[in-house]
């Protein structure tokens, strides 16, 4: 339910090509075949009343208001259910019908709550506008008899309320669960009269419920309730926005009370999410109002020194000159910039520009360097772009999904709804993970095979994989033939039909039976359209790249690339990773992935810029650290990302911070990196700026400013203020004319605008002349880069491998409700649901060391100590365990190593050994920075916690 | 010389002892070195008769009836394994009155054969029907039973052969067979006494119509209150299965076709084609709205023939003697036979198979004897809880599915129950909408509100509060939940309601004519 209105069709569009005329009340209408009666009424503004009915969902005809007569047809049909057919004749309106509603009208009000004008719903309750819309007058059953009035509130969810004594049984709300969400928590319990809504016998908190808000979205009446309307009233208006969560990049409206959002509601026309959303979206947007915002720009001397509110003038000033400072006493290159995932195109691009143009060198890197740099490196080497193929509804007509090295339901968890639901309607599902992920077996949902591989030994899979499909002939040689370079072909061909590449002889390595890599090998092939979808559990290994080399290959040699339904589909981790990449942020690469070293290209900018540009890249993020520790390295423009909570080796990562003379943090909250930092500039949250975000499907969506930045600027205009600064101006009124600018400069946006952007609701890149509107899969006619290459993937074991003193393996993960490193989550009531890291380890391992459920364990790798609760569970097979890292006292990357992928150095987060003991205190890690919490808080004015 | 003794095994019988009998008379002629075989036979269905014993003579069988166990030492002195006279002795069981004058098609064998003997079910011409069925098109099948008129026994009387050539023409594979097995109304039993009596014949129905309407699995969706049926029937298809009757390989002729039994989840509205197919998924039996119909989108959605018990088990003999044997009997469009169910306030309570077209009045007094009190039947409801109430001057209407419903009634499954004239007519009215308020889905808002409105309005009219306008609104409500419903159970549960106000105004303190008294 939208509080500011939205067409509602009743039931859901049909697209089918045939399609059948008919009458109603008098009119003709032609709709595709399959089309109810209701939206088929609906199109010609004849609005038949309706409670059950809504088209997000299959309709259901329970409420009986949609009554309809058909000539020809006994009785009276519900308009939602009854199918449109080629010279039906409808009346909506008659004696009888009027009868008929206003009688089943007269029963829902005889069992509800008078209390229209207290109710949160008021104003914006289908209740009450059908029974105006019936012309209901009195209820003459009165209200003395049963009732469901006095039922208890269940108020434990901490952002919406399901109050029964409001409840209409229509059944939405369940319905969302099941075919919109697929989780399948709310259920009818009792019957007749007795009927009522429950999340199985537990209260919404304890269920099963994800809390994705989508009964609440579903619901007609004030039975599920955002806690924020209940508290505000109902919003007065809308802006349509982008989620700065995840890649999935769910379009949101933000409803407003002048400049205080009262709710965000998924849009249903989001290319993305179709009306979806998750709990993180739809309700912990909390943070940005948080108390701990920092709200002044700050600066100090010293990290050991308090903080000093000041202008931003000075601040900015401040900035400029020690960059200038430093660059004077250790030269050109000894500062650098990181651009943020976070932030928008815009912003990020600004910060490259900043860093190109105006600090004249080419040390640009961002957070991608840590999560899907192999992403960009193998899909650019085999296919010749750094995206995924498709776009998400693609998934809508693949028949055989594979997922690895993701947690979709966890981390992408509206993608993963749409991936549910095709599989709910048979789509077979192959599960590559040393987890048992929710994925493997849920309701209605079951892996047919679930590959639980040893961590590290990702590429022996996928070679194995690829083995079976060439020796057994599974491959599609014409494909291959049209599509690919037959030279590369052959030699991979002959690697990968090497024995050694064979099940049976990774079996040993994977701990996978060959049987299972032989069978998910047949069925990835021959079973149709096949897509894989993967994350963070392919690239952040030493082989990274070369796993998503391995990836590519796969889907080529089977033909499944280049057409709906197939593809390679990296799900990015952050709202705009794919954006950052895409906008220049690598050292190495000018935005649209062109080469720093190209002299076209470089001539291109430096005509824009008015400036000459640098033809060598610049340093990673890793080499920024190394820099610094040897000196060389000195100051850093840090936009929206805690490098000191999420790059792995954090002690490493500490003493570099440490080594340097001015960090510029600019963020929304005081973070474990600005713990390091010389100038804090304030950060804008997502709802303060104006700009777009790319999904992981390529898809740029606009950003839209709902209400003022809490520190006075956005983000763009604070880098565009350091910029002017440092000497270098930048004239820009409005983050369209960066887009603008963008697009200018870049041939895959060359046809992108705001106002194309506000047409289309959305656009996936490449947009030009060639795609106009877009593309939403990409590789159709050829390959990007003309022919696809195979590329020889041998794998190599990690160095990061179990011994006698670490023998288990520990990897890294996320949960739903909290987010990355948690500064937004961990500042909203998503608490509730994960209050801290826990360590996931086997019966038998824990068994074997003596440890309880719940009891504290040390972890120690060769680079640190950390300590956690255990939680003792068969999700991990054994010798393996598993944490998330969104609580900074976790320590998680206090573990980690600085291993990294070959190509992109790509940290290895998901390979460290370990060993796991019990624990009575804290690792002195722990205690350091508990030490260091309390003293860097102090330093904040007014004692902000970070 | 072995004599045979027949004690039924039907569910009624062993209600009021007949295993004590059979156990009786076992011990007995063990004691009396007599060789006695007895057979556990289904019930003729003269209730009011068992536990019935039966031997076995050479001019037929002798009955005798009620028989409790203290009575087997004197048939045994009495010489009842010869058919020996005795205070008990009923005579040759075919003479009986009751029994003689039926006309027993789908019944046949009930009563007769021993239920789990398959030798004995195709001596009484068992698997003649599959036999014909298999060799003939599905198409020819299908045509078959459209002739022969069977309607859906089940209430609803929709014409078998129609929904078959539905499914038949329907495209989607795989296609199931769904025997609705869940019997709830109120007073029937006659599905029960078949699938404990002649499992067989059930069994052979299902698969001629997997033959027909081309699926070859089939579910039996069982009342869960039935569990000597369940016993019953696991016994009859592992025999059946052994003896290549069901599986892959149909009386040798390779094709297929094998059934499951499902227990029911104990709920009314699981009887309900859609409900049932939720229910048989695994789901909540919730109604699902029509069309999408059964017959092309059913059990997990595919094409599906949804019948029921009484209506598979009228297929064999359809094949077997040819739809025009089976059209001979009946009147008008209600062709073949019924078998009713006698309940409730009546003498001799029990199952009586007549062609269409016999009268209630026939019914009640020339089969029921009258009612069990003695007092004058003041009403009737024929159908289950959702038939109308007949008054006695709608006694002599034939039962004839056209003829009913012109007088506002329904046959639905052929269950008829009997009230004297103690009975309250708007406490019947009120247990109607009581019975809907609780075995209501809960799904459509008519029947799921409307049924606990309506015990309430009919509360305040016997309790003489406002009862012109609680009338008024009694019609009202009556009229949102005919015409307002979702399925026939809160489209339905007016009529008794309704009826009862037409028939019988002075129990709702009205006067005949409908005015307040």
């Amino acid at each position: 339910m939208y509080s500011v209105k939205e067409p509602d069709g009743g039931t859901p569009q049909r697209t089918s090509e045939p399609v059948v005329t008919l009458e109603i009340d008098g009119v003709r209408v032609v709709v595709p075949a399959g089309t109810s009666v209701m939206r088929a009424a609906a199109g010609i503004d004849v609005r038949i009343p309706k409670l059950c009915a809504t088209d997000t969902l299959e309709a259901f005809g329970s409420c009986r208001l949609c009554l309809v007569e058909i000539e020809g047809r006994k009785g009276y049909p519900a308009s939602c259910t009854t199918v449109a057919e080629a010279g039906m004749k409808v009346r909506t309106q008659s004696d009888k019908l009027a009868k008929l509603r206003r009688g089943t009208m007269e029963l829902y009000i005889s069992d509800h709550p008078l209390d229209c004008l207290t109710c949160p719903a008021n104003g914006n309750c289908e209740l009450q506008e059908m029974a105006g819309v019936v012309g209901l007058r009195e209820v003459r059953y009165g209200y003395d008899g049963s009732n469901h009035l006095r039922v208890a509130k269940d108020e434990s969810n901490p952002y919406f309320t399901f109050d029964p004594s409001k409840c209409i049984v229509c059944s939405r709300c369940v319905r969302a669960c099941e075919e919109t969400q697929g989780t399948f928590a709310l259920t009818l319990l009792g019957r007749g009269f007795e009927s009522t809504i429950s999340p199985g016998n537990a209260d919404f908190l304890s269920s099963e419920c994800v809390s994705c808000g989508a009964c609440v979205q579903a619901c007609p009446t004030a039975t599920l309730m955002e806690k924020s309307v209940v508290d505000k009233g109902q919003p007065d208006h809308s802006v349509v926005t982008t989620c700065a969560y995840c890649g999935v990049g769910c379009s949101f409206r933000a409803e407003m009370k002048g400049s205080e959002v009262v709710r965000m509601v998924p849009n249903k026309d989001g290319g993305a999410n179709h009306g979806h959303s998750c709990v993180k979206g739809r309700f912990a947007w909390g943070y940005a109002t948080h108390p701990d915002r920092v709200k002044k720009p700050m600066i100090r001397q010293t990290i050991r020194e308090p903080w000093r509110e000041v202008s931003w003038e000075e601040a900015i000033g401040y900035a400029a000159s020690e960059f200038r400072r430093i660059q004077a006493k250790y030269g050109r290159d000894s500062i650098g910039g990181i651009t943020s995932s976070r932030c928008s195109n815009e912003e990020t691009y600004l910060v490259q520009k900043l860093v190109r143009a105006a600090f004249g060198n080419n040390n640009v890197d961002t957070c991608a360097r840590v999560c899907h740099s192999p992403t960009g490196y193998g899909l650019k080497t085999t296919l010749g772009e750094s995206a995924g193929t498709q776009n998400f509804d693609s998934v809508r007509e693949a028949d055989v999904i594979v997922v690895i090295g993701a947690n979709p339901t966890e981390a992408h968890p509206v993608f993963a709804s749409q991936m549910k639901k095709r599989l709910r309607e048979g789509a077979k599902l192959i599960v590559v993970d040393p987890r048992r992920i929710d994925l493997v077996r849920m309701p209605h949902v079951e892996a047919s095979y679930h590959l639980q591989l040893l961590p590290g030994t990702n590429v022996a899979v996928i070679n194995a994989l690829a083995h079976v499909v060439v020796t057994e002939g599974l491959h599609d040689e014409d494909f291959v033939r049209r599509r690919c370079d037959p030279s590369e072909y052959e030699k991979w061909k002959a690697f990968i039909c090497e024995e050694r590449n064979s099940p049976e002889a990774t079996e040993r390595v994977t701990g996978v039976s060959a049987a299972d890599v032989r069978g998910a090998a047949r069925l990835y092939a021959k079973g149709g359209n096949g897509a894989i979808y993967y994350g963070l559990g392919v690239t952040e290994h030493s082989q990274g790249s070369t796993m998503v080399i391995g990836i590519a290959n796969l889907a080529m040699v089977t033909g499944n690339l280049g057409r709906p339904g197939v593809g390679v589909n990296p799900l990015r981790g952050q709202n705009n990773v794919q954006g950052s990449c895409d906008m220049g942020s690598f050292p190495h690469e000018f935005p649209g992935y062109r080469h720093v070293s190209d002299p076209i290209v470089r001539a291109s900018f430096e005509q824009d810029w008015g400036v000459r540009l640098e033809a060598e890249p610049g340093l990673r993020i890793p080499n920024m650290f190394d820099a610094a520790l040897d000196g060389s390295f000195k100051g850093l423009y840090v936009q929206g990302e805690d490098i000191a909570q999420s790059d792995p080796d954090t002690k490493h990562v500490m003493a570099a911070l440490e080594a340097m003379e001015c960090i510029v943090v600019q963020d929304i909250f005081a973070n474990e990196t600005a713990k390091f930092a010389h100038v804090f500039l304030p950060g804008s949250s997502f709802l303060e700026k104006d700009g777009t975000f790319t999904n992981a499907e390529r898809r740029v969506s606009r950003v839209r400013k709902v209400m003022p930045a809490l520190a006075g600027l956005s983000d763009w205009e604070v880098t565009v203020a350091l910029s002017n600064a440092l000497g270098y101006p930048m004239h820009y009124d409005h983050p369209s004319q960066i887009m603008d600018e963008i697009a200018r400069l870049t041939p895959t946006f060359r046809g992108v605008s705001y106002e194309k952007i506000d047409r289309l609701g959305s656009i996936q890149w490449p947009c030009n002349d060639k795609a106009p509107d877009g593309t939403p899969v990409m590789h159709e006619e050829e390959f990007v880069r003309g022919k696809g290459r195979f590329v020889v993937t041998q794998y190599v074991p990690t160095d990061e491998r179990t011994t006698r003193k670490y023998p288990l393996l520990l990897t890294t993960g996320r949960i739903l409700t909290q987010y990355n490193v948690g500064a937004q989550t961990r500042r909203t009531a998503n608490v509730a649901w994960h209050h801290e890291d826990v360590l996931e380890i086997h019966p038998h391992d824990a068994e074997q060391r003596g440890i309880r459920d719940g009891e504290w364990v040390g972890v120690a790798s060769r680079a640190g100590e950390t300590t956690l609760r255990a939680d003792i569970t068969e999700r991990v097979q054994p010798g393996v365990v598993y944490t998330t890292f969104h609580h900074p006292e976790s320590g998680a990357n206090v573990v980690t190593t600085e291993n990294a992928d070959w190509a992109t150095s790509c940290p290895e987060y998901k390979v460290t050994a370990v060993q796991v003991s019990r624990a009575v205190e804290p690792s002195t890690w722990q205690k350091r920075f508990e030490e260091q919490q309390r003293a860097q808080a102090d330093l904040l004015p007014g004692h902000a916690r970070s | 010389m072995t004599a045979t003794v027949y004690v039924s095994r039907d569910a009624a019988a062993l209600s009021v002892g007949a295993e004590g009998v059979a156990q009786g008379i076992a011990r007995a002629a063990a004691a009396r070195a007599d060789q006695v075989d007895i057979v556990r036979s289904g019930s003729r269905g003269m209730f009011w008769l068992e536990p019935l014993v039966e031997v076995a003579t050479p001019t037929g069988r002798i009955a005798y009836g009620p028989v409790a166990p203290e009575d087997v030492a004197a048939l045994f002195d009495a010489g009842f394994l010869k058919g020996g006279a005795h205070r008990l002795s009923l005579g040759p069981t075919e003479e009986i009155a009751y029994f003689k004058k039926q006309e027993r098609l789908t019944f046949a064998r009930v009563g007769v054969t021993d239920p789990l003997r398959l030798s004995d079910y195709e001596a009484h011409g068992g698997f003649r029907g599959l036999r014909a069925a298999l060799a003939m098109a599905p198409r020819d099948i299908v045509e078959e039973v459209v002739r022969s008129g069977l309607r859906g026994r089940g209430g609803a009387a929709f014409p078998c052969g129609i929904k078959w050539r539905t499914v038949l023409g329907a495209e989607a594979l795989p296609k199931y067979v769904v025997c609705n097995a869940d019997e709830g109304d109120s007073g029937t039993f006659s599905d029960r006494m078949i699938m404990e009596g002649d499992p067989f014949v059930l069994l052979e129905g299902m698969a001629i119509a997997g033959l027909a309407v081309g699926a070859t699995k089939g579910y039996i969706y069982l009342r869960s209150e039935y569990p000597d049926a369940e016993r019953t029937l696991a016994l009859a298809i592992a025999t059946a299965r052994q003896a290549g009757r069901l599986g892959d390989d149909l009386l040798g002729s390779g094709r297929a076709f094998d059934v499951e039994v499902r227990r029911g989840a104990g709920a009314y509205i699981c009887g309900e084609e859609t409900a049932l197919l939720e229910s048989l998924e695994g789901k909540r039996g919730m109604v699902r709205p029509k069309p999408p119909l059964p017959a092309l989108e059913g059990l997990f959605g595919r094409p599906t023939a949804v019948n029921n018990v009484i209506t598979l088990a009228s297929v064999p003999i359809i094949l077997d003697k040819g739809a025009k044997y089976y059209a001979s009997y009946g009147m008008g469009r209600s062709q073949g036979t019924l078998p009713f169910q006698l309940a409730g306030n009546i003498k001799h309570g029990g199952l009586v198979e007549k062609a269409f077209g016999v009268t209630l009045r026939e019914l009640l007094y020339d089969y029921g004897g009258g009612s069990a009190s003695g007092r004058p039947i003041r009403a009737v409801q024929v159908g289950g809880p959702l038939g109308a109430f007949l008054p006695q001057s709608r006694f002599d209407t034939p039962l004839d599915y056209e003829a009913f419903a012109a007088v506002g009634g329904m046959i639905g499954h052929g269950g008829v129950v009997v009230f004297d004239d103690t009975v309250d007519m708007a406490k019947m009215a009120r247990y109607a909408m009581e019975f809907c308020a609780i075995e209501s889905c809960g799904k459509c808002t008519p029947c799921r509100i409307g049924s606990t409105r309506g015990v309430e309005v009919i509360d305040h009219i016997r309790a003489g509060r406002k009862p012109a306008q609680n009338l008024a609104l009694l019609r009202d409500l009556c009229e949102t939940m005919t015409h307002g419903s979702l399925c026939a159970m809160g489209g339905l549960t007016p009529a008794p309601v309704l009826s009862a106000l037409e028939h019988f105004p002075e129990d709702f303190g009205a006067s005949p004519a409908g005015k307040v008294s």
